[in-house]
């Protein structure tokens, strides 16, 4: 794809903008941020009823970047083939709103961010998050732009639990949650992953107790291997048998050969490791992987998801996929058994996949028309934005 | 609207709650939510047919009806409903006990095998028949239970179920008019309206 002719379908050349928040947030854990910054990019146009906006939550190491092209880059946002004109995610019917949140390294307030207290970066001080901070920090953004209910919060993974914090904290302010490969709460299994990844990052000598900006350094090597062991948990076993299967890069398997040997998948992991290392912050992942681990939607309704739903107005769509093992279909089938339960509107759809968590970002047919069918109902719902057509 | 909804739809209560076994394009529910204003959820597995839902704005879920329906409580529903899917089902008398279980009522409608044409068929052919109504080969059709009108009073007699309406459909004359005289060899389909003793 050339930079400077973007292909029709997509939203085209943009840029982000950002907002700070003056008003003081409290945070789930006591601490209050005075004030925060927020980076964001808008899609579509708000219609005059201000009826129109839907709101992207992103997952553990995404950004605001969801669509379209950046002056210069070659590679369109994370969600590109979802959200766009004419795209279930209907930039022409709706005015999309996606944002990096607090806690995470692509501008918003977090870990890299000057603590003012101290004037130096925040490092691994940066206050504990739940999914419910940055719901808090969505709404102020969400007063910010003058939008009075959306019509749609949509997220897969860590996104789908903020959909659906959104649904009990605010249930008057979104008609639709679109919760995509996500979970009440993560499993032991889930866990244990997410501390095999923070424990790789802490041992690197160059975290630095969390103070590596300090020391003018960075834990690249335990970051890289920590997004190492995520990816393979994003994919399927059978995926990775197709895309690698024991293809060698370098070498040979033959007798008496004493030259290094190297799976392809080894050489695909450690360039994602690499590059994912040099984009991402490493207090921002243990940060925002703990999030996860804490998320429990029902911990304050006496462990009762039946009851947590019960306080949700909007209609939900949930999904999964058949290879997800790190969200698994068995996952989303709980949400929506607790949501049936609670007498809430609710369609589920388990779509067929070879290609894991991971799924949920890819193209698969099925899954754009469940995702396009759903949103272009709610879409005749609320108003067609002005000046566009129909 | 086929003529068998028709017959469904008086026998649902305004504002309940409704769930619909193999719920196909959901063309039921929706007539449902307009005319009685229902809270209705479909069960089905055709990815079309749950595309066909969503885009109606009928609640689908994804549910293999022979995998269980445990996920569903007691009593949870006003009216359960499986329209032309008995004969599919792996334990049909499991799944109308699972019914009776999750609804105060339910509704059926199926295929009557005992139709004086598919009786000829069988006969004069010597063939598993195939009709508009059943319209697959013997090996390849999803209907694995073929059971008449009087099989199915049988077996809500035998396991003391409460048959609230019956209504036979029959398309052409003289059917029609002969259904109400002998049921068993003029209804092309079966609807029932059950309830628990």
């Amino acid at each position: 794809m050339l930079p400077n002719s973007p292909p029709d379908n997509s939203i085209g050349i943009l840029s982000a903008q950002s907002v700070r928040i003056e008003q003081p947030l409290t945070l789930a854990c006591g601490v209050v941020l005075p004030a925060h910054d927020l980076v964001y990019e808008t899609y579509g146009e708000l219609n005059d009823e201000r009826s129109n906006g839907v709101l992207l939550c992103h997952a553990l190491s995404g950004d605001h970047h969801a669509a379209g092209f950046y002056e210069g880059d070659d590679s369109p946002g994370w969600w590109n083939h979802y959200v766009g004109p004419g795209k279930p995610i209907d930039t022409n019917k709706f005015f999309v709103v996606s944002l990096n949140n607090i806690g995470s390294c692509f501008g918003s307030t977090g870990p890299t961010s000057i603590n003012p207290d101290s004037g130096e970066p925040w490092g691994s001080d940066f206050p504990s998050l739940r999914a419910r901070d940055w719901v808090e920090s969505q709404k102020l953004l969400m007063e910010h732009l003058d939008i009075p209910c959306w019509a749609a919060v949509i997220g897969g993974s860590l996104g789908g639990m903020q959909a659906m914090r959104w649904s009990l904290e605010y249930p008057d302010k979104l008609l639709n949650a679109v919760v995509i490969a996500s979970s009440m709460k993560l499993s032991a299994q889930n866990i244990a992953f997410n501390e095999i990844a923070r424990r790789a990052i802490k041992s690197d000598p160059n975290f630095c107790d969390g103070r590596y900006l300090q020391e003018g350094t960075a834990p690249l090597r335990g970051l890289a291997l920590a997004r190492m062991i995520g990816h393979v948990t994003y994919l399927s076993d059978e995926l990775m048998g197709q895309k690698f299967g024991r293809e060698l890069r370098i070498g040979d398997l033959i007798d008496r050969n004493t030259d290094p040997v190297e799976f392809q998948v080894e050489s695909y992991l450690n360039y994602q490791g690499d590059k994912f290392s040099g984009t991402f912050d490493a207090n921002s992942y243990i940060l925002i992987t703990k999030m996860l681990d804490y998320f429990d939607l029902s911990r304050e309704y006496n462990n009762d998801p039946v009851a947590a739903f019960g306080h949700a107005k909007c209609n939900f769509l949930v999904v999964s996929f058949s290879s997800d093992w790190r969200f698994a279909p068995e996952r989303s089938r709980e949400i929506t058994d607790a949501l049936l339960a609670a007498g809430k509107s609710v369609s589920y759809v388990e779509i067929e996949s070879d290609k894991g968590h991971d799924a949920f970002l890819l193209p698969n047919e099925r899954y754009e028309n469940a995702l396009g069918g759903y949103l272009k109902r709610v879409a005749s719902t609320v108003c067609v934005p002005t000046g566009a057509d129909k | 609207m086929s003529q068998d909804y028709s017959f469904i739809s008086d026998w649902v209560a305004p504002n309940s709650k409704v769930l619909d076994l193999g719920c196909g394009d959901g063309s039921l529910l929706l007539n449902l939510q307009q005319r009685h204003n229902i809270l209705g959820y479909g069960l089905e597995i055709d990815p079309d047919s749950i595309n066909q839902c969503i885009r109606h704005g009928v609640n689908v879920i994804e549910q293999d009806l022979n995998q269980g329906l445990t996920n569903f409580a007691d009593g949870s529903f006003d009216t359960v409903v499986m329209t032309q899917a008995l004969q599919a089902m792996r334990y049909p008398h499991l799944v109308l006990d699972e019914m009776l279980r999750i609804g105060r009522e339910c509704v059926i409608t199926f295929p009557n095998f005992g139709y004086w044409r598919t009786r000829a068929y069988l006969n004069f052919r010597g063939r598993m028949p195939v009709t508009k109504q059943l319209a697959y080969q013997w090996y390849d059709t999803p209907n694995i239970h073929f059971f008449t009108y009087a099989d199915f009073e049988v077996l809500c007699r035998e396991r003391s179920i409460n048959v609230l309406h019956r209504h036979c459909i029959a398309e052409h004359f003289p059917d029609t008019q002969l259904k109400s005289l002998w049921p068993n060899l003029f209804t092309q389909t079966a609807v029932y309206h059950l309830s628990r003793q």
